[in-house]
């Protein structure tokens, strides 16, 4: 019966490879030689330039200002999400069942992750919005107004890129708070007690027996969290309608690509970035991986 | 995890009759009750503040969407007066969410009707089969996990230009299984590869066919998994900006995530934004319905996807 199974192999597995094959895996292939290339969109003609696009990305103040700011996310956002995701994770799980509400607060937490991140930086572009935003508001109430800058929270250079990162933190909680729960419910309990019954408190346990023990998932965490900040496409073109901030402040590698593709037309300089993108988030994943490398435990 | 488990831990000998371990949770740690107490308490304050962070901006956008423009701008905090409906059919109507949802729908509905079939049917080949080039046909799906999307965006946009697919309802729904099928068909192979094998062999050997076996054995079985993928991918497409953004410049044609887009920067210039946000919350429902129903289903599969790969 063997041969038979052929005529079910091929035509089940013919559809997806072609679609895939046309819309996702010729795309990619192409953009390696797209990058390599002048190309206005217009004709099929793209001009040959070899590493020209990115000889002029290494020179344009705009690629390493945009590169800078993926940078900055690049430190801000794990620390303050890998931080209060553990914190979180730590009290879901404590004794067990962890503390009081916590399955309610494990359904709410995750919410963010749901939503639509349009309709985030739309929302939490109102709740900065100096006029009738909740957060200046609420700052004029308890006397703190003048924090504010005078340009709005996302209107001035200084505190715009950070207002949208907390953004990106709000809704990326939820999803490695769920993450860390998992991994923390993998370790017995017996442990703790054990640890108890040598005079550990807390906050011992948590740096001798947690961190070690979730050590895997939290450098996965890193991983994903360093992709996301070199991405950042879709919060800062929602907060930032579509331009680049106030003087490019806002404005990340991914975002200057569009622009120089769909905006400016310069196809063949947009599939560089692109390119050189794609480098730096593959380089970072491996570094982010080789640093924190440590042994294995066994027990 | 890379941790394994090889033994259980050796209880170490005591020199002394153990302490009875009590199990209630604010024993487990040595320093006195109060302290426990006052951990308790501030653990309990952070997470109701992060609660209301989470809660609060959902709930002014659901109150925002009932007010009037005037009560927006002077009252951001009030309660609305009364409850503004005709926001919503504005929003509706005039701001063309109605369409836009439409559009959402039909996108969403072929694409995942698309995916869940194609990508089930791939992944039951390459899980239950043995054929030369297996391995290349898998690991060549799951490139595209570590690929990201905008890389192929400029090349992507001119494949659909070229096949004069943009701003069509069967563009979108084709591109959009595409780029579903790396994870959908690493989440199905597993799966696959767990369901037992003897009810199938047992079929075959009374002569019924392989897509029998497909479509009224092992289908059936790998309902949860379906349903799983199912709930992620719908959630993925439902909320998809930069595709759409690149590949359905119509305004007619406009997904719901891009409708949102484009009337928050109209607004900036009509100032309607008791529409807008009447908009937001009609977005925000079917993935809300979603959530509230599939809540424990998603966190449980998205775990697993994550910490396995």
């Amino acid at each position: 019966m063997n041969h038979h199974k052929y005529r079910l192999i091929v035509p089940f597995l013919a559809p997806s490879i072609i679609l895939y094959g046309i819309f996702v895996l010729w795309p990619y292939a192409q953009s390696f030689y797209v990058a390599l290339t002048q190309w206005q969109g217009v004709s099929a003609n793209k001009k040959f330039v070899g590493l020209q696009n990115f000889d002029k990305l290494f020179h344009d103040p705009f690629f390493w200002n945009a590169l800078k700011h993926n940078g900055e996310m690049l430190v801000f956002l794990p620390i303050l999400t890998i931080g209060i995701s553990l914190v979180f994770a730590t009290m879901f799980t404590q004794g067990g069942k962890g503390i009081r509400g916590s399955g309610f607060y494990r359904v709410v937490f995750f919410f963010p992750q749901v939503m639509s991140v349009v309709i985030i930086g739309v929302l939490w572009s109102f709740i900065y919005n100096p006029q009738i935003g909740l957060l200046t508001s609420t700052l004029n109430k308890v006397g703190l107004g003048f924090i504010a800058p005078s340009s709005g929270w996302l209107g001035d250079p200084g505190w715009a890129l950070w207002m949208i990162g907390l953004v990106v933190v709000w809704q990326a909680v939820g999803f490695y708070m769920v993450l860390f729960v998992a991994g923390m419910q993998s370790i017995p309990t017996t442990f703790y007690e054990a640890a108890t019954l040598d005079g550990a408190n807390r906050w011992t346990a948590f740096w001798g027996i947690t961190l070690p023990l979730m050590w895997d998932n939290i450098r996965v965490a890193l991983v994903y969290i360093g992709i996301a900040a070199l991405d950042l496409f879709t919060i800062v073109d929602t907060m930032t309608e579509g331009q680049a901030g106030p003087n490019r402040a806002t404005q990340v590698l991914s975002h200057y690509m569009y622009e120089s593709a769909f905006t400016n037309s310069q196809f063949g300089y947009a599939t560089a970035i692109g390119v050189t993108l794609l480098a730096l988030t593959l380089l970072l994943s491996v570094i982010t991986l080789r640093v924190t490398q440590r042994e294995r435990l066994e027990y | 995890m890379s941790i394994e488990k090889s033994s259980p831990p050796l209880a170490e000998p005591l020199l002394a009759p153990p302490k009875p371990v009590t199990r209630t949770r604010t024993r487990l740690w040595s320093g006195s009750s109060l302290g426990a107490n006052v951990f308790a308490g501030v653990s309990q304050i952070f997470l109701i503040v992060w609660a209301i962070m989470v809660i609060f901006p959902f709930v002014w956008m659901v109150m925002t969407s009932f007010k009037t423009d005037q009560e927006i701008f002077f009252s951001p905090w009030k309660l609305p007066a009364a409850l503004d409906w005709h926001n919503f059919t504005r929003a509706w109507t005039e701001a063309s969410i109605g369409r836009y949802f439409l559009n959402s729908i039909i996108v969403v509905a072929g694409s995942l009707v698309l995916t869940l079939l194609l990508s089930s049917m791939a992944a039951y080949v390459l899980a239950r089969y043995e054929f030369p080039g297996r391995s290349i046909i898998y690991y060549g799906f799951l490139i595209g996990l570590m690929f990201p999307v905008f890389l192929a965006l400029v090349p992507l946009f001119f494949v659909v230009r070229d096949l004069h697919m943009l701003s069509t309802y069967q563009g979108l729904i084709l591109v959009y299984a595409a780029y579903s099928f790396p994870f959908s068909i690493f989440f199905l192979t597993s799966f696959f590869r767990t369901l037992p094998g003897e009810v199938a062999e047992a079929a075959i050997v009374d002569g019924a066919s392989h897509y029998r076996v497909f479509f009224n054995i092992m289908l059936p079985m790998a309902k949860s998994g379906i349903i799983a993928i199912g709930i992620f991918n719908f959630l993925g497409q439902w909320n998809q900006f930069i595709l759409p953004l690149v590949l359905n410049p119509n305004e007619s044609k406009y997904l719901l995530s891009q409708g949102i887009a484009f009337l928050a920067i109209q607004q900036g210039y009509q100032n309607d934004w008791s529409a807008l946000f009447a908009g937001l919350t009609i977005t925000t429902i079917p993935t809300l319905v979603v959530y509230v129903i599939f809540q424990r289903r998603l966190e449980s599969g998205l775990t697993a996807g994550a910490l396995k790969g």
